[in-house]
Parts: C-alpha cells; structure tokens; sequence
C-alpha cells in the first residue's frame, strides 16, 4: 500500500470524490496542503480574495451543478472568515465540504499562534464536522464528509486537520476509508398508511394548493410535481429558493407566497382547504402569523428532514422522505380533478390585483430597479441564464420581475439572508455552468461587502455580469424604516465608490446606466464584452418592494402599492409618479403584530397626496 | 409543559457531549438533567436528558438527536414504565441535640450515612428525582451545608428491547432505506 502524506491523502480524496475545482486562500497551517497541491494539477484551484468569498463560491458551484462544493483555508482566522459562508450553506441546504487547515496536534488548546476551535466555532452551523489529528484518519473523514454533504437534506460538513497530520504519512486506502456512520440516517421513508392517507386528503380537498420548495430542485421532480399539479387540477406557488422549480411559465404556477409573495397567492393560503407542502420548511417569512395561518387547511409536508416536521405548522400526514419517491407513490392514487370553482376564485383575485405591475407603466425617465430587472429578464430570454442574488430590495424584485423557467436558474441566499453573497457565489456557479450566462443581482451595499472578488474574476478570466442595483441605501432597511421607524433613516443612506472606476480598477469593463431606455443598449453590451462588467444602474432612491406582509403580521394583510389603487379607480394608464412616500408613517413594528393590520384598506384610505418623487439623480 | 425523558446512545467520541448540549441551546429547550455513562458496549456511551417540554417539542428534541450523527439511537421512556434513579450526597450540620433526629430520617429514607464529623452528617441517598427532592426538604430545616446531586438515569422496565438490546453498530450501506430505531410518532 502506497504510504503519502495526509496532504496528499486530502488532494487523491478530493479527487476520487470527482472534484475538479476548490475555492481556497492558503496560510501556514494549511501550506502543507498548498504545497501537495503542485502534484494534483487536475484539481483546479481558485484563489479567492476573502475566505467568506471561498465558502459563497462552494456553495455557489453547489447550487448550480447539484455537486458538492469545496473550499479550503488555513486555521484561525482563515477558518472563522468562513462562518458566514457556512451558515448561509447550512440554512438553504447546500452540499459544500470545507477544508481547514488547524495548528500542530501537540499545540491544541495552548492558544498557539493562529489556533481557534474551529469545530467548536461551527458546530451550531455545519451538518457535522471533523478534527483530524492523524494522517491515517483523514481519508475517513473526507469521504464522510462528502456523504454526509451531499445525502439526506444536504448541508456543509467541515474537517479541520491538524498540520502534523497534513505532515506525516500514512497508507493511503480508499476502500478501507468507506464511511462508518452507524447513527447517520438519511434515507427515510414513511408508512404506506400515510400515503394512503394523503391520497385521500388530496382527492377529497375542494381548495387544495401545492406549496413548491427547494426541495423539489434539489430532488430534481419538476417534472413529477407538474404531473401531480395537472392531474388533481392543483394551483402551484412557490416559496423564493422554489423559485424555478416549477417554470414561471406554466398555467399551474401561481407565483411566489410569503412577506413579498402576490397578494392573491398568500389569499389563496388562507382560504385553501389543503396545503400539501413539498420540500420547503413554513419559514416565518412564509407563513406570516402563525396563529392565524392557513386555519382552514389541512396540511400534508413531504420533507426529507424529519426535524421539520410540526416546526413551525403543525401537519396533519407527514410524509418523510425522498420526494421523487413520495410522488411515486401518491401519484397513483391520486384522482383526476379540475377544481373549477377554487381556480376561478384564484384568477379573480388575481385580476383584482394585477394592477402592481409597475412594468405597466410607461417610461417617465426615472429608472425604477423592477424595471431593470424585467429588462434584463426580457433582454436575456434566449440565452441560458443563472442569475444570482443578492439580499435586500433587488433580491424581491429579481424574485417578482425575472421570470425563471428552470431549475437552479435562480441562486440566492434565502435562509440567513446573507449580504455579500452575490458576487462570490455567482463566480462559483460560473464554473459549475461555463456554458451559462451568469448574472449578478446586486445591491449598492451588499455589493461592497464582497466586490474584492471582482479581482479574483479577473484573475480567473470568469466572465459575470454584475449588475449593481444602486439606490443608495441599505434599501430593504431603509424600507423597514419608512414603514414603521417613521421615516428614520439611521445609518441607511450610504455612499459607494465609483462603480464604473472601480470595475476599471481591477481591469474589468464597467457602465453606468441611469434611463430606462438605456437598459437595452447597457445589457447587449455587456453580453458581448469577453470579460466581467460591471453595470451601476442609477435607480429610484425611495422606491419600496411591494406588497409586503409586515413581519409577524397574517399572512393576507399585506401593504400594496399605494399607487395602484389610484389607477384601479381611473382606470387610466396615465404616467406613474413615484409618491412622496408610500405609506403614512403610522406603523411601528409593535403597533403592526398587536392589531392585524388591513394592508389594503390602510393603504388605500392613507394614500398619499401625488407627489414626482424628489429622489432622483 | 411536562418533564421528558429521553435516552440516547452514542459514539463515545470527542465532541459528542457537545453536540448534545450544543443542539438543545440551538433549538432552545431547557435540559433539566443530563447525565452520561458508559454502556455494556464499548463505544457506545448512554445519556439521559430530562427535558421540560410539550408532547410536540419532545418529538421535536428526538428528531433533532437522530439528526446528530453520531447519535446511534434514541427512545423517549416518557410513557413507558421505567425506573428513573438519582444520586444525592447531602451534608447537613448536627449539634448533640439533632444528631439522633437526624440519623432518624437518614434511616426513614433508606439513605447512607457516609460520613460524620462533629459537626456535621453526610448522607448518600440513591432514588428517584423527587424522593431526593423530599429528603433534601425534610433536612432543610436542619441546615444543609453542603448538597450534590447527579442528576437522573433512566431505563426502561422489563425486557423490551430498548433495555437490552444494546444498539447495532451497522455500516453506511446497510441504513439504505432503514429507519428502524426511528420512533418518530410525527
Ligand atoms: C451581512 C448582512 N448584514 C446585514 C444585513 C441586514 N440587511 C438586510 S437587507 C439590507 C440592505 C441591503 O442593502 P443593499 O445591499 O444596498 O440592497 P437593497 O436593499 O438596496 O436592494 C441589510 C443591511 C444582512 N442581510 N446581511
């Protein structure tokens, strides 16, 4: 048997686990590593700028191709810059596996120079994590780690390996390093009566819904929901990571329900006599007040994560496991149905609603980021696109504008909400997909939280298009503020570099764009540009994302776009004017959770005297 | 809210314990007693967590502990007959005049003495949680110097398997499609 050191065990690993690049940033405790790397040039190694960059780019790359991402950083604060990346993984279920390199054994626990727990550290958000000591167990622990990964709900696994180990050597044998987890349990599968029981609700139900998760990316059964959906005349809507899931296109698919959801969707929640929740987990910007939540339904909630279950909602049949294999088995004994009346319902809800298109207004010179990002959407439509959030504003709009037909088109941080996001994961879902246009949604701030990527783009000659959804502010805050902080903008208006110069800076084409009509000629340039580019679109300072249900308000009482009562009432079409302010400054978040409030009636009595709006560049 | 007792075996590796106590702060639930043993098994240690939760969080807490890897096994002995034991050492002070009064209720309580120096008595008492609870009650009044208890272990009555079936070590490919061991009433 061949002995090598740990060092090389870790690369001849990651290799036969049929990995082909790592996010990394080297040190001292993890050098040994970096020096086997020479020998291993079929493993592509990318050198972020920002170990937080290298853990985004994982799970980025993890998102988009359905594999396990892989990033590497020394000890200490190498190890800790990756907390965010991992937490943001560990929230959305994404498969990344994380190397770190951890000071010599005999050094542990004497505050050695650049020593940290770093299994303690990230313990509460890793799906499991390793301290290797020995040469001889590292090959054990990555190949566990990839398991665990990558099977069950999938999650990031971290294995810190001590440099000593990395050092010494050891017999390399794959075989005998097989996973040995007699506790782990990822396959589950629920009893046939449950099944039964499911099919039964669903075949009786008069108002059934289907709420579409991330699961079903993750699983890959578009293709099975859709048939269910048709079959039993079920509505579809989708949470924000489920975006993609089921084509935006198809007649089934309502849209997206929650805090920034369609109105009629989340009423439609709340009158259904069924939910069957597959693959997505009643987070709190989902269901809104949970005591007043769906009360007329029954619920069914297939997850393969049986901690899920009866979290947040409590189900009436839970159905744990694989959700392709749920679906098997239900499909067949599920009734045809058409559900006329419940569909008319939806549509004329709808109907009622329709009018928050702000995409139906006409250019008026001012650049409204909904508008951008539709543009981008229609300008785009040929071409296979992912597109990459970040968090805030734009990552609603994006969600409500640009139209997503495919799985994994839409990466974005949905669980921890993580600014900084964009840039890094979009450079790791550019090397899972080369083929694939890859865009960047991004606000001013997130933006500067990790724009040092930009350098790590063009030293990798990866082509994203970056587009900077500049409002300047934290908008979503500043949001937050102008609905129920009485218009206290504390620490949100914020100024950023140069865009155009900074894209410039680190040899990369850069644009500014502030007309509505200038989108067109802005994005085809950008295609054809070889490089990344940078596009600073100058938009609406003020603009908020509607509608919203407050945070911990019912889930139907949602604000709606003040602007959109007055031209229901008009019926005209006339040129929209930006308002001074949406919203009388009437709510405090407090006021907002005590008595429910009725999003539409507030916001059409207190609708604001017309105002052009006074933030414009 | 009631008190939950649940059973887990684990790996007895590094960290476990941690992971344990790690999980129930993360989902905020409050443990009430944990303790930790070894087992007939080599490698495989046993812990008895006393919770104070709904029916709903009990089950919650238990998929959670089946989601930790290396936790091989959990049973919830909240509804099954079971023998809960606790240990207390109690050291209580005496005078001439209590002594005797207080050598009474050791013995009442079927406790040890295990020590005794002029000023005080210490006894070792072994029972349930709430006949400890009762005996540090009834010395209360005497004054209680100093007082330790272990916390609850638990274990199933009779010779179900949960008692003595120890947990079965398995490989990765034969947990395929297995869920047994999983008393997940969800
Ligand atoms: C790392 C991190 N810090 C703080 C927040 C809180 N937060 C949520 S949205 C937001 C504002 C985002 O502003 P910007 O990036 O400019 O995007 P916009 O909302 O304007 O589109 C902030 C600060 C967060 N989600 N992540």
């Amino acid at each position: 048997m061949k002995k090598l050191t740990g060092a090389e065990i870790i690369w001849e690993c990651l290799q036969k686990e049929g990995v082909d690049v790592v996010f990394g940033y080297p040190g001292g405790a993890i050098l040994p590593t970096y020096d086997a790397m020479t020998k291993y040039p079929k493993i592509h190694h990318v050198l972020v700028r920002h170990e937080q960059g290298a853990t985004h780019m994982a799970d980025g790359y993890a998102r988009a191709s359905g594999k396990v991402g892989v990033a590497i950083a020394t000890s200490g604060p190498g190890a800790t810059n990756m907390v965010t990346g991992i937490a943001t993984a560990m929230m959305d279920s994404s498969p990344i596996v994380c190397i770190t390199g951890q000071v010599g054994s005999k050094a542990i626990g004497t505050d050695a120079f650049q020593e940290t727990d770093v299994t303690g550290v990230t313990l509460p958000v890793t799906k499991h994590n390793y301290l290797v000591t020995k040469p001889g167990d590292i090959a054990r622990a990555i190949r566990e780690a990839f398991y665990i990964a990558k099977s069950g709900r999938p999650g990031p696994v971290l294995v810190d390996i001590t440099k000593d180990a990395q050092q010494l050597t050891a017999e390399f044998d794959w075989e005998a390093a097989a996973p040995k987890l007699p506790g782990y349990r990822p396959n589950h599968r629920a009893p046939d009566s449950e099944f039964t029981r499911a099919a039964e609700l669903i075949n009786a139900a008069k108002r059934p819904l289907i709420l579409a998760g991330q699961g079903i990316i993750k699983s890959g059964t578009t293709e099975e929901v859709l048939k269910l959906a048709k079959t039993a005349g079920i509505p579809i809507t989708t949470t924000l990571l489920g975006i993609g899931a089921i084509p935006a296109s198809s007649p089934l698919n309502l849209g997206m329900m929650g805090m920034h959801g369609e109105s009629w969707v989340n009423e439609a929640i709340q009158q259904a006599d069924l939910l069957i929740a597959l693959g997505m987990r009643f987070d709190d910007r989902v269901t809104g007040n949970l005591k007043t939540y769906a009360l007329n339904a029954k619920k069914i909630h297939v997850d393969i994560d049986p901690t899920e279950i009866n979290k947040n909602v409590p189900v009436d049949v839970a159905l744990i496991g694989d959700l392709r294999e749920v679906l098997a088995e239900i499909q067949p004994q599920v009734k045809k149905a058409d559900h006329a009346d419940w569909w008319t319902t939806i549509k004329a809800a709808r109907g009622d609603s329709a009018v928050r298109d702000i995409q139906t207004l006409p250019d008026n010179g001012h650049l409204y980021a909904a508008h951008v990002i539709n543009d981008i959407w229609r300008l785009t439509q040929k071409r296979e696109t992912i597109v990459v959030t970040d968090v805030g504003q734009h990552q609603m709009w994006e969600a409500q504008y640009f139209r997503h037909d495919e799985p994994r088109s839409l990466i974005t941080s949905g669980g921890l909400g993580t600014m900084g996001f964009a840039l890094p994961a979009a450079i790791g879902a550019k090397f899972a997909c080369p083929d694939k246009d890859v865009w960047v949604v991004v606000g001013d701030g997130g933006f500067q939280m990790t724009s040092c990527e930009l350098a790590t783009a063009e030293q990798e000659g990866i082509k994203v298009n970056v587009a900077i959804i500049n409002n300047s502010f934290l908008g979503m805050v500043r949001q937050w503020q102008e609905f129920f902080y009485d218009k206290r903008y504390a620490a949100t208006p914020m100024t950023g570099p140069d865009f155009v110069k900074l894209a410039e800076a680190y040899r990369l084409s850069g644009l500014r764009c502030n007309q509505r009509s200038d989108v067109k000629a802005t994005v085809t340039k950008t295609l054809a540009d070889k490089k990344t580019v940078v596009i600073d679109f100058v938009v609406e300072k003020e603009d908020s994302v509607f509608p919203m249900v407050p945070a911990g308000a019912d889930l139907d009482k949602m604000i709606r776009r003040p602007k959109q009562d007055v031209m229901l009432e008009s019926g005209s079409d006339k040129e929209w004017e930006m308002p001074a302010s949406p919203l009388p400054n009437v709510f405090t978040e407090k006021q907002v959770e005590a008595k429910a409030l009725t999003g539409r009636g507030k916001s059409a009595s207190a609708r604001p005297a017309k105002k052009t709006a006074k933030s414009r560049r | 809210m009631a008190k939950h007792t649940l059973i887990a075996y684990v790996e007895d590796v590094p960290g476990v314990l941690n992971r344990v106590a790690s999980l129930f702060r993360r989902r905020n639930f409050n443990i009430d007693s944990l303790t930790v043993g070894g087992t007939d098994q080599p490698g495989v240690s046993r812990l008895t967590v006393v919770v104070d939760t709904t029916e709903a969080g009990a089950r919650i807490v238990e998929a959670n502990l089946y989601k930790l890897v290396n936790v091989l096994r959990v049973d919830d002995l909240t509804h099954k007959a079971s023998l809960t034991r606790e240990l207390g050492l109690v050291k209580v002070k005496v005078t001439p005049d209590t002594r005797a009064q207080i050598l009474q209720l050791v013995d009442v309580f079927r406790a040890r003495v295990v020590d005794v120096d002029e000023k005080t008595i210490t006894a070792e008492v072994t029972g349930t949680p709430e006949k400890i609870a009762k005996f540090e009650l009834i010395l209360r009044p005497y004054g209680i110097a100093e007082m330790v208890r272990t916390g609850a272990v638990s274990m199933a009555r009779g010779h179900e398997p949960v008692s003595s079936a120890p947990p079965q070590v398995r490989t990765v490919t034969d947990h395929a499609h297995d869920n047994s061991g999983i008393s997940m009433s969800v």
